[in-house]
């Protein structure tokens, strides 16, 4: 029988795969350097967060529900909570860094008619 | 259940091959560093879920560290790539 | 070197850290900029209070083992990272702290919507078969001043749709962004409804509507 909790662990697993897609098809379409960061820095980062909060439901439900099981399995999704906040505050900091050292350096944006970069 | 980690794990796979299609591509560094950094966030995940597939709470442990790690690394490249050091003094 | 790298970053912890002298950071220098609306006092004691709570928080989280020799090991390695690094995590004892943090989880709130909406925008411009982009770049200043509030505001540009930020002057709030068609620009500069909404959350500065964006090419 198919619980409501794995259908909605199913969605999420599955909208966070087409984001993480669409981010690296981004990577691979966009002209220029800076608009390939905004594919990456904005999809990559909800793709696995949504992942990863997909995980945190099933293990919630699955293992840590059952009364007979120990500590350090029960607070697995802590530390899933933890690597979500972590990856919402470290990948757009990643992001703007090596961005404002490309601005730094000296690379030229992209204007409409000019060719790929 | 398994057999849905398991495509996804494919589907994540696939992702880091097209980003290493880009670090091989894009011309300049910038972008090698920026494909480099999202396949470093796509591990992450990936070390999240092979502990889901074969059953290993240390996976997790793992992945945390290394999501640490992809940060200082890709900051520290950033700061080389500005100002061609990363620690003065 | 060092002390220009100081300077860049506006590393205000001179202040609170006492009359200890600490070497090479000493009378010379830019000490990190005085900024008008952010309060300074408290001393290291808070600091190092706080550090060390977090970080023993973290470890009986992370671990969840209780016995005596794993809690003992935690208690002395918390203290000992936190003599170390306090002022890294806790630079000043601010005013209003519950209140803001309050405000700041409703503004987490409605952040995660513009995330969910940034992302479909972003998708759609992806799978597009012409891809309409016309990225530019655009520069405003804000009211907002302390650290804290300057680094949720480029973090949430970063996140919602369409802009990411360049880089942050913090003397007078200045961002440069990275926009990727008109739409998000306008949005950030004409209406300028995410700086309203983390100035209220931090209750710095006096908001206005209205402005123009001047065009900055990297030239």
């Amino acid at each position: 029988m198919i619980g409501i909790i794995e259908i909605i662990v199913v969605i999420l697993l599955a909208a966070g795969v087409f984001f993480m897609l669409t981010g690296a098809i981004g990577l691979l379409r966009f002209p220029d350097f800076y608009t390939r960061l905004h594919a990456t820095g904005k999809c990559d980062t909800l793709g696995e967060v949504l992942i990863i909060a997909g995980l945190l439901l099933h293990h919630f439900f699955v293992y840590s529900s059952v009364p007979g099981a120990e500590l350090s399995v029960k607070l697995v999704p802590v530390k899933l909570l933890f690597l979500i906040v972590f990856i919402f505050l470290a990948n757009p900091t990643a992001t703007h860094a090596i961005m404002k050292a490309a601005y730094n350096t000296g690379e030229k944006p992209w204007e409409v008619g000019e060719e790929r970069k | 259940m398994i057999k849905i980690f398991l495509a996804v794990g494919l589907l994540i796979a696939l992702t880091i091959l097209l980003a290493l299609c880009r670090t091989v591509l894009g011309p300049g560094v910038f972008n090698r560093v920026a494909a480099i950094n999202v396949i470093g966030t796509k591990t992450i995940v990936l070390l999240v879920i092979i502990g889901y597939i074969f059953e290993r709470p240390l996976f997790f442990d793992i992945s945390l560290l290394y999501a640490l790690l992809n940060f200082i690394g890709t900051l520290a490249f950033a700061k080389y790539l500005e100002r061609g050091e990363v620690w003065s003094g | 070197m060092k002390k220009g790298e100081k300077v860049e970053k506006g590393k205000k912890g001179e202040k609170s850290r006492g009359e200890k002298s600490r070497g090479v950071r000493g009378k010379e220098g830019k000490r990190g900029g005085e900024r008008e609306g952010v309060e300074r006092k408290g001393g290291k004691g808070f600091g190092i209070f706080v550090t060390f709570c977090v970080l023993f928080l973290f470890w009986l989280l992370l671990s969840g083992i209780f016995d005596a020799f794993h809690v003992g090991a935690g208690v002395i390695c918390s203290v000992i990272v936190a003599l170390i690094s306090h002022d890294l995590l806790v630079r000043e004892r601010g005013e209003k702290v519950l209140l803001k943090s309050f405000r700041f989880v409703i503004y987490l709130g409605w952040e995660l919507w513009q995330i969910a909406l940034a992302n479909f925008d972003v998708a759609y411009r992806v799978l597009h078969p012409r891809m309409p982009i016309d990225p530019l770049i655009i520069e405003f200043d804000t009211p907002l001043r302390s650290d804290f509030a300057l680094v949720t505001l480029a973090n949430s540009i970063t996140l919602t749709p369409g802009t990411i930020t360049i880089s942050v002057e913090p003397e007078r709030g200045r961002f440069l962004v990275h926009a990727i068609s008109k739409k998000p620009a306008d949005a950030l500069t004409v209406e300028k409804t995410m700086q309203n909404k983390v100035a209220d959350v931090f209750m710095e500065g006096g908001q206005e509507k209205g402005g123009e964006w001047k065009n900055d090419m990297a030239a």
